[in-house]
């Protein structure tokens, strides 16, 4: 038990030591990486607490998917970063005096929601050998909560399309095959019979391009 | 000292006003403002799950399951709308935004 302690500990401290920096950090990459190493011990916190299946997506969403567009995106952008610190300072204290009052108010419920309410006195025991946590949570998934199941699908497909328009972008003189057209032509446009005058060559029709009838 | 649902609510809580405050006080930075909305949306994994767990039932997890998949499709739309401001403004000053006049 002590040592599910200590290992408590030190997952929340590094949580919220990395969660620190990544609101602080002056190089958002940096701020990047820290956000990477507070999925992965909030993971570990989640492993810990017996949840296996949703700590290993945390990892396998968040550290291999999410961050890594963070990361993407923040090294494609050519962005003066330096020039965004303005009103770090100007910010501070009411910041500072807001996330206080936050803090208290939020860490008194959590103790009184802990000591007098439905889950009081309730201790981490271990899940019952029979069941796997994924076993359990597929059991449920699969049956009560399938058609929510479906609503996240739409919801990521939408989110998908959604990024694809918004970034998709048509530029101007790049040429595209268009096989509708090609399928499409007959000897009647696709050709053309020119008198060449002896001696004068194909130049003066301006046919040497070869891309006929431009 | 017994790790209790009290220690993860304390973290959970901890974490939540580490992301609020980072929205406060990188106004103009929205990579770093996207960044502490994961944070938050972290925060509420993690109370989902312990109270999960601490109450024997396995609903939490499934919620916390979809908070994961509503966070992801943000980011995403969020970063694509970033890249497409970028694209139009040549930089990512967020705090004066009012191309829409809202």
């Amino acid at each position: 038990m002590a040592l599910s302690a200590i290992a408590f500990y030190l997952l929340a401290a590094v949580t919220l030591g990395a969660g620190l920096a990544v609101i602080t950090a002056r190089n958002p990459v940096h701020s990047v990486l820290f956000l990477i190493l507070a999925f992965f011990s909030a993971a570990g916190l989640f492993v810990l607490l017996g949840a296996e299946f949703l700590a290993m997506l945390l990892v396998v969403v968040y550290v291999g998917a999410v961050a890594v567009l963070f990361l993407f995106v923040v090294m494609m952008l050519d962005v003066d970063f330096s020039s965004l610190r303005g009103g770090f300072t100007r910010y501070l204290p009411i910041g500072m005096a807001v996330a206080a009052l936050l803090v208290g108010e939020m860490i008194f419920v959590a103790v009184t929601v802990a000591t007098k309410g439905a889950a009081a006195g309730a201790a981490l025991v271990p899940a019952p050998a029979g069941t796997p946590n994924i076993e359990a949570i597929g059991r449920v998934l699969y049956t009560d909560y399938v058609y929510f199941f479906q609503a996240a699908g739409m919801v990521l497909l939408v989110a998908m399309i959604g990024a694809i328009v918004l970034t998709l972008r048509h530029r101007k003189g790049v040429l595209r095959q268009n096989i509708a057209e090609q399928v499409g032509r007959t000897p009647a446009t696709g050709m053309r019979i020119v008198q060449i005058k002896s001696g004068e060559g194909l130049k003066a029709e301006g046919l040497t391009s070869g891309r006929l009838g431009e | 000292m017994i790790v209790g649902l009290a220690h993860y609510l304390t973290v959970a809580a901890i974490l939540f006003t580490i992301g609020v405050l980072g929205i406060f006080i990188n106004r103009k930075n929205v990579i770093v403002i996207l960044m502490s909305i994961e944070l938050i949306l972290l925060a509420v994994n993690i109370n989902l799950v312990s109270f999960s767990v601490f109450l024997h039932q396995v609903t939490g997890q499934i919620y916390a399951m979809f908070v994961l998949t509503v966070a992801a499709a943000e980011a995403a739309v969020g970063l694509a709308i970033l890249v497409t401001f970028f694209r139009n403004r040549g930089d990512i000053a967020v705090d004066d935004v009012n191309m829409m006049k809202g």
